[in-house]
């Protein structure tokens, strides 16, 4: 009976290669000083899709509208900081709880409905966030965005033109938010989640509030959205109603599907290979660099149905 | 005051009548398949394109054009029912709205390179429709009326056809119950198709009566996708009437909201989707 | 232990449930027959709260539980298994039953601590797979498992919920016959304290392990009684050999 917690204790274990790739995050500081910013963008958008994944890869949630919360996140930390407190951290925080209060009440419509009735509900929830933003513009400045925010330093380091510091942040902020995730998908509530997106009609039938359970997923992934939100307002200094958008909603999507969804490093090796190939296509029109995410996006859902992440298990487990 | 409102009753109509003849196609595919097609705008695109083409570069007259956007959006659509679609009917509702928005991308950057991204001008529009009329009062666009009248003609077509022909028998028997369907006889796959390229062709139609009205731009794929998910989603998949109704409904409160306060922009809309659905997610007209 | 009475549900003017009275006492076994048609997944789905009743009560013991969300009479005791599998396919037998267990513990909501430190519902998990003879394959994911052993399943997840009543939508569907005994054998193994009802359309498993059978027909019930009396009974034989045969499978 050892063995039945063994194998629990094995499969939530830290495995090699992740052991490897933390300490190789840091490598940009050495290796390509000149990309930190790229970087740091790179892990910003890594701590959004894995605020995806907790919602779409676990509890199985569709949403074509998850920039509702990062967006929250973001005007939240520029407001704060423009006109109240440029600390970051507090602001951080701040932005989180806004979010999470956002994503709470939100939760409460989107866990009542499925398929094409969610879709729109999530979609329309975004859009209308994006358009009060829009029309508030006495508030967030509108389409020219939210301009004027200085934060302060963080700790004791100031924000750097060659974004030393804000890469140093969003890492620290995505491995924390990282451990989080972690422990919330290897934990009971985990299990849950998971549940749910196996067979969320069998839930209630042993037992399960499936709902509240919905509700809960729903509002962690909306405050770390809110918290990668806030960290693009903190590194960058403006806030645009790009982070409100539906190309925001529709990117994390790409990003954590290319990447392989329910697989926690899949919103991660998304976002690394997509910012990547984003920075060196960017001489690019932004429109014939959405042609190649669209053919990728029709090859993945025909051919690799995992992900990147799901196709290279495949192979492996293949090789053996 | 009163004119000023007549005028914008009559706006909406007839901006409800195009967002009508582009979502219905995609209503009843949705009804009958469950496939969340989110590309539905870019067959309405090929229509649009078809129509400039044939326009600008070889002179036809608009009204030609309108069969041939027909045509070549159903065209297209049945290529991509066969080649992609058909796999994923099984698929999650994920994977079709990936697939389906990876088309959208692609669609629109194939057209910004055909094009260009800047809006389309048209040459040679028909004067008699560029003109307009006075009815009690109320300046009424010539093209507007024009398109009030196409999508009356098209209701009644479709209305007609599906109440009274074999075919239209077996698309309703498809969307009730497929799987009743399939055990009567009724070749499910085929029906689908044609109805597919129906839905398509319908799009490509619209696309191309909106160039006048909304303009056309490799954006409308994605630019008009919120209004026809919106009229499909609160119409209820699979009924004509009900796509009908909520297009109207779009149309005027979206010109309503447009003229009388313009400040809140599409906030109203939104609000109006969030809150229609979450009262009755199957649509107004719903069954399911 | 269970007890209907007078429920009634209708879609429309099909009428699937009509006047149901039954009163299951603790630990019986009892069977619920009928041909296809007759309401019988509907009575679970009624009794469950997966549908609500047009009218009429649903006790529990002592508890009217009518009008308790499904999760909630689970809660109370109150289980039930698919007649088609309803299972959480990538999930291992272990993680399904241990989620199940974890659930009726009320331990579900914990989002900080991991599975492992939950030793004792891991084990309960393991031995009520066990008990199935599901032990040695509690490592591999559900779609992985054989049929039969997906079935075991059902039941496993059904009583990790720990019931007092537990309802059993043709346990033995699509399960070859020398099997379908064993997993009833399987069945009446379970605790004495445990009342069960189950439907079955095998009159050979039903008249060996039932203690009394109700019989429905067309939403309403025929007639219950001891496998004796319902052997005998003229109406049933009526609607199983006479005109209704092909019914019968």
């Amino acid at each position: 009976m050892a063995s039945a917690n063994g194998y629990l204790r094995e499969k939530i274990r830290w495995r090699a290669l992740e052991l490897v790739f933390w300490p190789a995050t840091l490598l940009p500081f050495v290796v390509t000083p000149d990309y930190l910013s790229l970087a740091s963008q790179i892990a910003i958008t890594a701590l959004f899709a894995l605020s995806l994944d907790l919602i779409l890869g676990y509890a199985g949630i569709v949403s074509l509208g998850h920039a509702a919360y990062f967006g929250t996140g973001a005007y939240t930390a520029g407001l704060l900081a423009k006109h109240y407190w440029s600390e970051p951290l507090a602001g951080l925080l701040v932005a989180g709880v806004a979010a999470g209060l956002v994503g709470y009440a939100t939760s409460h419509i989107i866990v009542r409905f499925r398929h094409l009735a969610l879709i729109m509900l999530t979609l329309g929830i975004g859009l209308l966030l994006a358009e009060a933003a829009n029309s508030a513009s006495w508030l967030t400045g509108g389409a020219d965005g939210l301009q004027g925010i200085r934060m302060s330093p963080l700790l004791d380091f100031k924000f750097d033109l060659y974004g030393k510091t804000a890469y140093a942040y969003s890492l620290a902020v995505l491995f924390l938010c990282f451990l989080l995730a972690r422990r919330v998908i290897h934990s009971p509530f985990g299990l849950a989640l998971r549940g749910i997106r196996e067979n969320a009609a069998r839930m209630p039938a042993i037992g399960a509030p499936s709902r509240a359970h919905l509700r809960k997923a729903y509002t962690i992934a909306a405050v770390m959205a809110g918290i990668a939100g806030a960290l693009l307002t903190h590194t960058t200094s403006t806030v645009s109603l790009e982070t409100l958008s539906f190309e925001r909603s529709a990117d994390v999507l790409v990003i954590l599907i290319l990447g392989g969804a329910g697989r926690l490093y899949g919103g991660i090796v998304g976002a690394i290979i997509y910012m990547v190939a984003r920075d060196q296509f960017s001489g690019m029109n932004p429109q014939y660099w959405y042609f190649w995410i669209g053919l990728l996006l029709i090859t993945v859902v025909m051919l690799l149905p995992n992900g990147i992440l799901g196709g290279l298990g495949a192979l492996y487990k293949k090789s053996q | 005051m009163l004119g000023s409102l007549a005028g914008v009753l009559f706006d909406g109509l007839a901006y409800g009548m195009l967002l009508f003849l582009l979502s219905v196609g995609l209503s009843v595919t949705l009804g009958m398949m469950n496939f969340v097609n989110l590309a539905h705008c870019s067959f309405a695109m090929v229509g649009g394109y078809v129509s400039v083409s044939l326009m600008n570069r070889f002179g036809w007259p608009f009204l030609a054009t309108l069969p041939m956007a027909f045509l070549a959006a159903a065209s297209v659509s049945v290529l991509l029912e066969r080649g992609l679609y058909r796999r994923l009917y099984r698929a999650s509702d994920l994977d079709q709205c990936l697939l389906t928005i990876g088309i959208v991308f692609v669609s629109i950057a194939a057209y910004a390179w055909l094009y260009g991204t800047e809006q389309q001008a048209v040459e040679g529009f028909p004067p008699y429709l560029r003109g307009s009329l006075q009815f009690m009062g109320i300046n009424l666009a010539a093209y507007r009326l024009f398109l009030v009248l196409c999508g009356f003609l098209v209701t009644a077509i479709l209305v007609a056809s599906l109440e009274y022909t074999r075919f239209g028998a077996k698309v309703r028997a498809a969307v009730d119950n497929q799987r009743m369907a399939r055990g009567l006889g009724i070749d499910v796959d085929r029906t689908f198709m044609l109805t597919f390229a129906l839905g398509g062709g319908l799009a490509g139609l619209g696309g191309s009566l909106a160039i006048e009205m909304v303009g056309l731009d490799p954006g409308f794929a994605l630019a008009y996708l919120v209004y026809v998910l919106i009229v499909v989603s609160v119409g209820g998949l699979g009924s004509i009437g009900g796509s009908f109704a909520a297009a109207i409904v779009l149309g005027i409160s979206d010109m309503a909201g447009k003229y009388y306060v313009p400040w809140l922009g599409a906030f109203l809309i939104y609000l109006v989707m969030v809150g229609l659905l979450m009262w009755r997610p199957q649509g107004l007209f719903g069954k399911r | 232990m269970l007890s209907t009475r007078n429920l009634n549900k209708s879609f429309g003017s099909l009428v699937v449930a009509q006047d149901i009275s039954i009163s299951v006492p603790r630990g019986a076994r009892y069977a619920l027959i009928g041909p296809n048609g007759a309401g019988k997944t509907t009575l679970i789905n009624l009794v469950t709260g997966m549908l609500r009743p047009d009218g009429g009560k649903i006790i529990l013991g002592e508890e009217d539980v009518t009008a308790l969300r499904p999760d909630a009479r689970v809660k109370r005791g109150l289980a039930r298994t698919f007649q088609i599998n309803a299972l959480f396919p990538q999930l291992s037998a272990l993680e399904s039953v241990v989620l199940a267990v974890l659930e009726r513990k009320g331990e579900s909501k914990a989002w900080w601590r991991s599975l492992p430190r939950y030793g004792e519902a891991v084990d309960e998990a393991f031995s009520i797979l066990e008990s199935l003879r599901l032990g040695p394959h509690c490592q591999r994911l559900t779609r992985e498992l054989a049929y039969g052993q997906q079935r075991l399943l059902e039941i496993a997840l059904a009583l990790a919920t720990r019931p007092r009543a537990l309802l059993l939508d043709e346990p033995a569907a699509g399960v070859p016959k020398d099997e379908s005994a064993e997993l009833f054998t399987a069945i009446s193994n379970l605790s004495r304290e445990l009342t069960v009802l189950f439907i079955e359309h095998d009159m050979d498993v039903v008249f060996r392990f039932a203690s009394r059978i109700i019989v429905m027909v067309g939403g309403r019930i025929l007639v219950e009684g001891a496998p004796e009396e319902i052997a005998r009974d003229e109406r049933v034989r009526e609607v199983y050999l006479g005109k209704r045969r092909h019914a019968f499978a």
